[in-house]
């Protein structure tokens, strides 16, 4: 098992957003996470990547607790998220964002910057190769030197995808990549997201877009008021009176 | 009126080794620092006592960037803990602590008569044109010095992670990097260049008093980088020069414009300067010199 989330609670003041929420995903699974707006969905992954310390409650990746590391501790332990509304390093270009993701760089010290340039000037030869293969990858070569506060909606969340791709994470929260994007760069990433699972990587998704999310992951976790409803299969989870009525209302 | 060029261009290399400090830390990495007259204080009054017990200055003006940059380290692990706009009243505050200490610690600084007689550069050298130019070369040298280094780091892995956490820190921290280290080194590297103005300043205007060192000081840094261009260096060197010129040219306004005395110049001087801040936010809010973006 990669990821093991059990019995997360978290109140804000009176407002229960999670209560006692477990899930996990599997060793390069691809699983979703639906449900409706404010179903807690981003509070979960917050608490999960350590940006929101949980009220109850204890995470692990790959067999090792989580609890009370920082974010950047659990993204180099393998665990990296990428957020719903894209955080891009707007004024770097779209390959400085991605070099600045890979970790330990000898010129990010001011020591090794002065006192090794050689092993800076080659580190970063291979480390511009390596972005151009990502850029290439995720074919954003048209806009690769670019500003990335630039581009549309949907260029920003693969250059967030990009950027977490060079951490070399073991598994990606990808935080509902679809949202604002244009329905053919959705085929698109959802295209990328699918080769990157096809080489070992996880990944946990957010969806609000319950068709997008139902075409790509083999399960699903739906959430509702803080809860998991339920858990299975696409066909199956739909097919549950509770899903339908928390998406529509009581409606059906 | 040599001598007096050569003083605006001595003052103005001084500011500029301040406005390059200020870039690093703001324009470069999003640090709101306004206290930088601080560590231009402690610079001065470290270097300026040091030499009078007879250090000689090649080591007391070192001296004064090292613990200017010793201040700035608790500084930064308070930076660490507050939201940026916190973050600019307590530094506001240290500027304004610093200050206060140096008025009242009259056993070590001589308080408000403050401290006369203190070494020029270049003793051997008589007072006059000479001096001066000497004293301009040394600092030419350190500034274009503290030009190159920035340079060096604005290309660098280094400068891309601090431009990374001045566009977005939490997304750096998702990536799996600590940004408190990356602050704490800019304020202590952006410090220490305000230390050593400091000295450059106490060995050439050679008496300091507290009152040399209010947040007017400070804010005339932050006018020179905005006029500039925050984030650029070349904005940092051009900005500083034009408000030199600025501040110094508008005194023979005086003579043109009838019907202004002394005082009243100083306070239509600020408030031009104010003015051409309101325009440069509305008209052009990346400054003379361009914005963050490196194109």
């Amino acid at each position: 098992m990669s990821l093991q989330v059990s019995n997360i609670s978290k109140a804000f003041g009176g407002f229960q957003a999670l209560s006692g929420v477990s899930l996990e995903v599997p060793t390069g699974a691809l699983v979703g996470l639906i449900g409706p707006n404010g179903a807690g969905k981003s509070t979960l992954f917050s608490v999960i990547s350590g940006f929101m310390p949980p009220d109850e409650g204890s995470i692990s990746f790959d067999g090792r607790s989580l609890d009370g590391l920082s974010p950047a501790e659990r993204a180099r332990s393998g665990l990296v998220r990428t957020f719903q509304v894209p955080r891009e390093f707007a004024h770097l270009t779209v390959r400085e964002n991605m070099m600045a993701a890979a970790p330990d760089q000898t010129g990010e010290s001011l020591v090794g910057l002065f006192f090794r340039p050689g092993k800076v000037r080659e580190e970063e030869q291979r480390l511009a190769e390596e972005v151009a293969e990502v850029i290439r990858f995720l074919r954003l070569e048209r806009v690769a030197d670019q500003p990335a506060g630039k581009l549309s909606g949907g260029q920003k969340k693969l250059v967030e995808l990009g950027r977490a791709l060079l951490v070399k994470p073991r598994l990606i929260l990808l935080d509902e990549p679809f949202a604002g994007v244009n329905p053919v760069l959705i085929g698109e990433i959802m295209e990328r997201i699918r080769e990157l699972n096809g080489r070992g990587i996880g990944f946990l998704v957010i969806e609000h877009d319950l068709e997008a999310l139902t075409r790509l992951a083999p399960h699903l976790y739906v959430m509702d008021q803080g809860r998991i409803l339920t858990q299975g299969a696409p066909d199956a989870v739909l097919a549950d009176a509770r899903v339908r009525e928390a998406y529509l209302g009581g409606a059906v | 009126m040599d001598a007096y060029l050569a003083a605006i261009a001595i003052i103005a290399l001084i500011y500029m080794l301040l406005s390059l400090g200020l870039t690093l830390q703001y324009g470069l990495t999003g640090l709101i620092n306004f206290g930088h007259v601080g560590f231009f204080a402690i610079g001065a009054y470290t270097s300026a006592l040091l030499s009078l017990q007879g250090v000689p200055l090649a080591l007391s003006i070192p001296a004064a960037a090292v613990t200017a940059g010793i201040a700035a380290w608790p500084i930064g692990l308070i930076s660490l803990r507050l939201r940026d706009d916190y973050f600019a009243i307590v530094t506001l505050g240290f500027s304004e602590t610093v200050r206060l200490v140096i008025t009242s610690e009259k056993w070590l600084t001589n308080g408000v008569q403050g401290i006369p007689g203190i070494p020029r550069l270049f003793e051997s050298i008589s007072v006059g044109i000479g001096a001066q130019l000497a004293v301009m070369g040394v600092l030419l040298v350190v500034t274009l010095a503290a030009i190159y280094a920035m340079r060096r780091i604005v290309a660098s892995p280094f400068g891309r992670v601090i431009e990374a956490i001045r566009d977005n820190e939490e997304a750096l921290q998702a990536l799996g990097k600590d940004p408190a280290r990356f602050k704490i080194q800019v304020l202590i590297l952006g410090s220490a260049l305000a230390g050593i103005a400091g000295a450059f300043y106490a060995h050439y205007i050679t008496y300091i008093v507290p009152d040399q060192f209010i947040p007017l000081v400070t804010f005339y840094v932050w006018m020179a980088i905005i006029i500039g261009g925050v984030g650029r260096v070349s904005g940092a060197v051009v900005g500083t020069g034009l408000l030199m010129l600025f501040l110094e040219g508008s005194r023979f306004l005086r003579d043109i414009v009838p019907g202004v005395s002394e005082v009243e110049m100083a306070s239509l001087r600020i408030g031009v300067v104010g003015l051409l801040l309101v325009l440069f936010t509305i008209y052009r809010p990346q400054g003379l010199m361009g914005d963050f973006t490196k194109r």
